[in-house]
This record gives structure tokens, sequence and C-alpha cells, in this order.
């Protein structure tokens, strides 16, 4: 009963979206189901799962990025311009790409933190200033690939799996940020992301750093944003526009997942399953012949009646029926196991 | 009554600290221009100034009611092309089809905002969600039934587009009168008083007996009316319609800026039309300084990121220590006489802090 009511909930719906989604697609292809085409799904899905695990923080804290696509593009000209095909320069480049992805995210937070401007337009301003001189840099034509054994991050694996016969790396790297982002929600600094995106003022007043908390999910999500770079280098390529709409694919499977726009509500899981179901949803309507013209379209609705389920009656009842518990009762309160959704507060 | 007067003068003040920007970057731009040798306040200048900011202005203008609202509107790129194409097709190049076309544009644009305003507030989902959504929607529509641009403007439609008096475009002119219309909307009416109450804080306005839909409908119903405008005027300067005007002017996200850099809280409530169009004119200028300068186009994109953070960061800093100074329990009396002084001699903006410390006195 209570596996059901949490499925129903807007923090499991998407796994169900998800289930209904990947059974579409089945029934349509059955060859989809066999595990070696599974795991090159899931390597297609590692670079926006990746970044959707970065823009999770930013949005349960309450604030947004908007940079991100601009920044993937950026790295991406970077690794393609410094690289060619030296492979000795693999390492330098690809710590200045961490440095580049570590300073967007400082600047982006700092900007939002200390000279108190919304992450809207902070964000929205990076993200023309990055692809601006990116462009200007390269003279608005990205030139050549990197070489081939950088681009085996993105498009290799390990040969030779018995059952999948090739794990990608990228699906390695999705694993170890994911595991790396449930590891930092358990801490308290992911305890302190979800209050600040509940109740700031709270924070403030419980002494929390909350000016280098919120910096911090700014430099997460950038060095997602650099770790999706660099998948996508080897998967798509270098091109001017790879990044193109990746911050609002990102925050798309956020709110698919369940994480509330304005933060203090979510789950990164979730937020990567949104992730999951979004790329379903694609390769459903590929397998099902729509026009491509109408994918955009059939896309649109999806989203916003997924939404509207996580807030309305049938999904949010739970919530809305636990705060007003009386006071007397609510220490014992804690022990529930349904507690966790309000718990920031 | 005095809650009223108020906040009148507040707007006044950060709408009087949008305009002193606009002169500063004006000022500025006029002297990088005569150091190219042109003359910034040339008519032929000024009238391309004033063409680049119709266009914008009009998206501008019903993106600050649903910022108001505390919304957002990301499907007005696409309304902007729908617009046009359904005002062009219309059309034929007829004129006595020009009042049925621009009606059916406009109503087909209200119905897309009635959609937006309902999604927001029955379905209870996030505007920026709703209309990212119903902005996908549009651009599939248009994906599947134009291939091109389509249809045809007759001649004394393209006449609103491209006449002016003296140097002001008769368009700039006509969104300058919406403008004002708009300023009046939100200052006289009901719904325009609730919009700013309902963008404020939702949950007061309900407690407060408001109906709290009523106004965000009706703004997101204004803006996709105004991002029509903006469409028809596109389509006037085009002669035809064309499926990507909107999206090539990236107007959702600039109008969101200009409304921002006009002093428009992101968060609702608090804002003025008059405002958006000083950030609308900033960017005008900005982009016509730019444009004589023959700065490399991407630079410009860099310089445009560079500008909307820094403008926004020199009043945002300013309006949350006021609000601090009104509402928080640690608000020291004395606070704006320090502040007053400590910020004297920094800056353009010092004026507007003292003016408000006087006001907090009254």
């Amino acid at each position: 009963m209570n596996v059901i009511r949490t499925l129903l909930s807007p923090r499991g719906a998407v796994f169900l979206l998800l289930a209904g989604l990947l059974i579409a697609v089945t029934v349509i292809s059955p060859s989809f189901a066999e595990p070696g085409q599974l795991i090159r799904f899931i390597q297609r899905v590692a670079p926006i799962a990746i970044v959707a695990i970065g823009q999770y923080f930013v949005i349960v804290g309450g604030e947004f990025d908007l940079s991100m696509g601009s920044l993937i593009t950026a790295q991406v000209v970077i690794a393609g311009n410094l690289i060619g095909q030296d492979a000795g320069r693999i390492f330098p480049v690809l710590a200045l790409m961490l440095v580049l992805g570590v300073l967007v995210g400082l600047v982006n937070g700092l900007l939002v933190t200390l000279l108190k401007v919304p992450s809207f337009i902070v964000t929205l301003g990076m993200m023309l200033a990055l692809l601006g001189g990116v462009m200007y840099w390269t003279g608005g034509a990205a030139t050549g690939n990197p070489v081939d054994s950088f681009r085996q991050l993105g498009r290799g694996g390990i040969r030779g799996v018995p059952v999948i016969e090739i794990l990608p790396y990228s699906v390695l790297v999705m694993a170890a940020v994911l595991a790396a982002a449930i590891w930092l929600t358990r801490t308290s600094f992911g305890r302190t992301v979800i209050a600040l995106g509940d109740n700031p003022r709270a924070v403030r007043y419980a002494g929390a750093r909350s000016w280098w908390v919120t910096t911090s999910t700014f430099v997460i999500s950038a060095l997602t944003a650099t770790i999706s770079g660099i998948l996508l280098v080897g998967y798509a390529g270098v091109h001017p526009k790879v990044g193109q709409g990746y911050e609002f694919i990102a925050i798309t499977a956020v709110v698919l997942g369940g994480v509330v726009l304005g933060g203090g509500r979510g789950w990164v899981v979730a937020a990567m399953a949104g992730a999951f179901a979004l790329e379903a949803l694609f390769t459903l309507l590929n397998f099902a012949e729509v026009p491509s013209t109408l994918r955009d379209g059939i896309q649109g609705v999806i989203i916003i009646a997924a939404v509207a389920y996580s807030a309305s009656p049938l999904g949010g009842a739970k919530r809305k029926a636990a705060p007003p518990a009386p006071p007397q009762t609510s220490p014992p309160d804690g022990k529930e196991p349904v507690a966790p959704a309000h718990l920031g507060s | 009554m005095s809650t009223a007067t108020g906040r009148g003068r507040r707007q006044l003040d950060t709408t009087a600290i949008v305009f002193i920007a606009l002169a500063a970057v004006m000022a500025i731009g006029a002297i990088l221009v005569g150091t190219v040798g042109r003359n910034f306040l040339s008519p032929g200048n000024i009238r391309d100034i004033l063409t680049s900011m119709s266009v914008l202005g009009f998206v501008a203008i019903g993106q600050t009611l649903v910022i108001l609202g505390a919304s957002l509107d990301l499907s007005v790129p696409y309304v902007v092309s729908l617009s046009s194409l359904i005002a062009a097709d219309t059309m034929a190049g007829s004129n006595a089809r020009i009042l049925p076309a621009v009606l059916a544009a406009l109503g087909a644009c209200a119905l897309i905002g009635l959609a937006n305003g309902l999604i927001v507030t029955k379905l209870k989902v996030h505007g920026f969600m709703a209309t990212l959504g119903m902005g996908l929607v549009v651009k599939g529509y248009l994906d599947t039934q134009y291939k091109g641009t389509s249809g045809n403007v007759p001649w004394n439609f393209q006449l609103i587009g491209a006449t002016g008096i003296g140097p002001v475009p008769i368009s700039t002119l006509l969104m300058l009168g919406f403008a004002a219309l708009v300023a009046l909307y939100l200052a006289r009416t009901r719904t325009g008083n609730h919009l700013f109450a309902v963008g404020d804080n939702v949950e007061v306005s309900r407690l407060s007996g408001i109906r709290t839909a009523r106004p965000v409908i009706a703004a997101h119903m204004l803006c996709s009316v105004f991002a029509g405008l903006a469409g028809l005027l596109l389509a006037s300067r085009l002669g035809v319609g064309s499926p990507t005007v909107g999206t090539q002017g990236g107007y959702d996200l600039l109008s969101i800026a200009a409304v921002v850099l006009g002093g428009t809280l992101l968060m609702g409530g608090r804002g003025s039309v008059w405002g958006t169009i000083g950030g609308v004119a900033i960017f005008a200028v900005l982009d016509n300084v730019m444009s004589v300068m023959q700065l490399n186009p991407f630079l410009k994109e860099v310089v445009r990121g560079v500008v909307i953070v820094l403008a926004v960061a020199i009043y945002t800093g300013r309006s949350i220590a006021r609000r601090r100074a009104r509402f928080g329990p640690d608000a020291p009396p004395p606070a704006p006489g320090p502040r007053d002084s400590a910020r004297g001699p920094a800056s353009a903006s010092a004026p507007s802090p003292g003016h408000d410390a006087r006001e907090a006195r009254r």
C-alpha cells in the first residue's frame, strides 16, 4: 500500500512515467529490451542525466542555472581547439576545463549571493557572455575534433563484458556522479541546500553560511556541465550548437522528477529519472515514427501534464495532509517515514 | 490610500534610476560614437534606436505584466511568429482584410494566453514550465503547418512599420501609447491593483478576499496579445509572416532581462511599465552603439551579458536593503542615516536611497 502511495506521489510518479514509456518503446520495437540496446540507451542519456543532477542542486536550493548549455558548448569547443591531435595535451586541457567550470560556477554563485542579483539574470548573462566569448575566440567556426583517445571517454567502453558486450565509460561516469550526488544530499551540506530552498531566512537565523552553500551549488552545476561536455565531445563531436537547449532540458528533467521550482523539495534520484523519462519519450516518438515537427508539441503537452499532475490534489494530497499536525504530537512526528518531504523546514 | 501613494513613489524611484542609467549609457555611447567621427544624436541614428526599441518594447510590456503577477512567459517568441503568420496569411495582400487579419491574429494569441493563465492558476503549474511547454506546443504547430515564410502583407499595413513623424517611427509611438495604457491599467483598475497584490503574496491576497486567479490570467492574456502585436509589427516590416522571426529575436529571455533591467522584481509584486521601457531603451542604445562601432557580433553578446548582470546588480542590493529596513525585526531607525552618508559620494544612484529614507521617516 505504502509503495503504491509513494509511486503515485510526485516523488515516485516519474518512475511510473519512465516505466510506462520504456514499456511502450519495447512494445513498438521489441529489440529495445535487449541488454545491448538498453545500455546504449543509458549511454545516450548519460550527458543529460549528469546535467540534470547538477541542475537539481541549484533548483532545490531555490535558484536557476541557465548557463549550463553555453558552458557545455564552451567546454566542447575548448576541447576541440586546444587538444587537437596531440594526445599529450589531454591532461593539461582537462585541468583547464575543470578550472573554467569551477570559475564559471563561482562567478555565478558569488554574483547571486553577494550582489543579490536574481540567478535567472546572472546565469542568463553568463549564458550570453560565455557563448559570445567562445564564438569570438573561434571566429564562429568550431574546428576539428580532439584526438581519438580523448573521445573514447564519451564513445568507448570496456569491451567483453558478459551480457551487454560493452560497458560504456559514460555509464560508469554517470553512476559515479549519481553516487557522489546521493552522498552529497545526505551530508549536512545537502540538507542545508534543501532548507535554503524551503526557507532562506530560517537557514540564515540557524547560522548556516548560506552564501557559501548557494555558491557551491552553482559550482556543482558548472562541474556537471563540464563533465557532460567532456562526454559529449566524444559522443557527438565538436559543434557550436552541441550544448544548445541543455539548460531547458535539464530544468525540464528535474521538474519531471518532482523537484519543485523555487526549491525546498525534491530527490536527486527522481531528478535523474526525469532525464531518463525525457529521453525515453524522445526515443518513443522516434520509434513511433511521429513526424519530427510534431515532437516538440507532444513534449510540451507531456511536460505540462506531468507538472500539473504533481501539483494536483491526487499527487499533492499527502503533502498537504502532513503539516497541520497538532504541535504536541509534532516531536514524535519525526519518527514517521513520511517525514523527509518536509524535514528541510 | 497611503499605501497606494507609497507604492507610486517607490516605483518612481526605481524608474528614475533606470532612466539615470539610460542617460549614462547614452552619454557614454555618444562619446564612443563621437570618437569614430559619427553623430550619436543625428536624426537617422535616433530613428534607428527608436525603431529597434519597438518590437522588444511590445513584448517586454506584456512580460512586465506577467512578471508582476509572479509568473513568467517563455512562449512569447513562438507567439510572435504565430501572430505574424496568421496576420500575413489572412491579409493575403488585400487592404480590405487588414482588420479581420489583425483580429484573428490577436484572438489566437489571446487564446494561447488564456491557456497559459489557466494552466498556471488552475493546474498550479509554475509559469516557467507551463509556458516552456506551451512554447513547444506552438513551435510544433508552426513547424508542421509552415515550411517557410508565408502570406503577403498589403502596402497600407506595411506603412505602419515604415513611416514616422520626423525621426520618431509610428511603431514606437504606438508602443509608447500602449505602455501608457498599461500603466493606467495597473494604476487605476481593480484587476491592475490586484495583480500587484497577487504577485507579492498569493496567500495574503486570497485571505484578503481577492480572486487570485483572475489578475494572473488577465496578465497572461495581455502578455500574449502584446507578443501578438509585436508579431504584427514584424509582419508589417517584413511584408510576410515568418515561423522563425520570434526565435531569431530571442524575445523570451531578452524581454525578461529588459523587465528586470527596468527594476521589476522577478519574484513579482513590484515594478513598473515605464521602468521596462527604460530597460528596453538601454538595450537599444547599447546595440546601436556597438553596431556603429562595428563591434564583432560575438563580442556584442558578451557585452550584453555583462551589462545585464551589472545593471541589475546596481539596484538589487539597494532594494533588498530597503526591504530589510521595513520588515525585518532588526530594522534600526538610525540605519538610514549612516547608509545615506556612506552611499552619498559613492555613485549616481545615491540620491534615491536618500529620498527613500526621507520617505520612510515621514
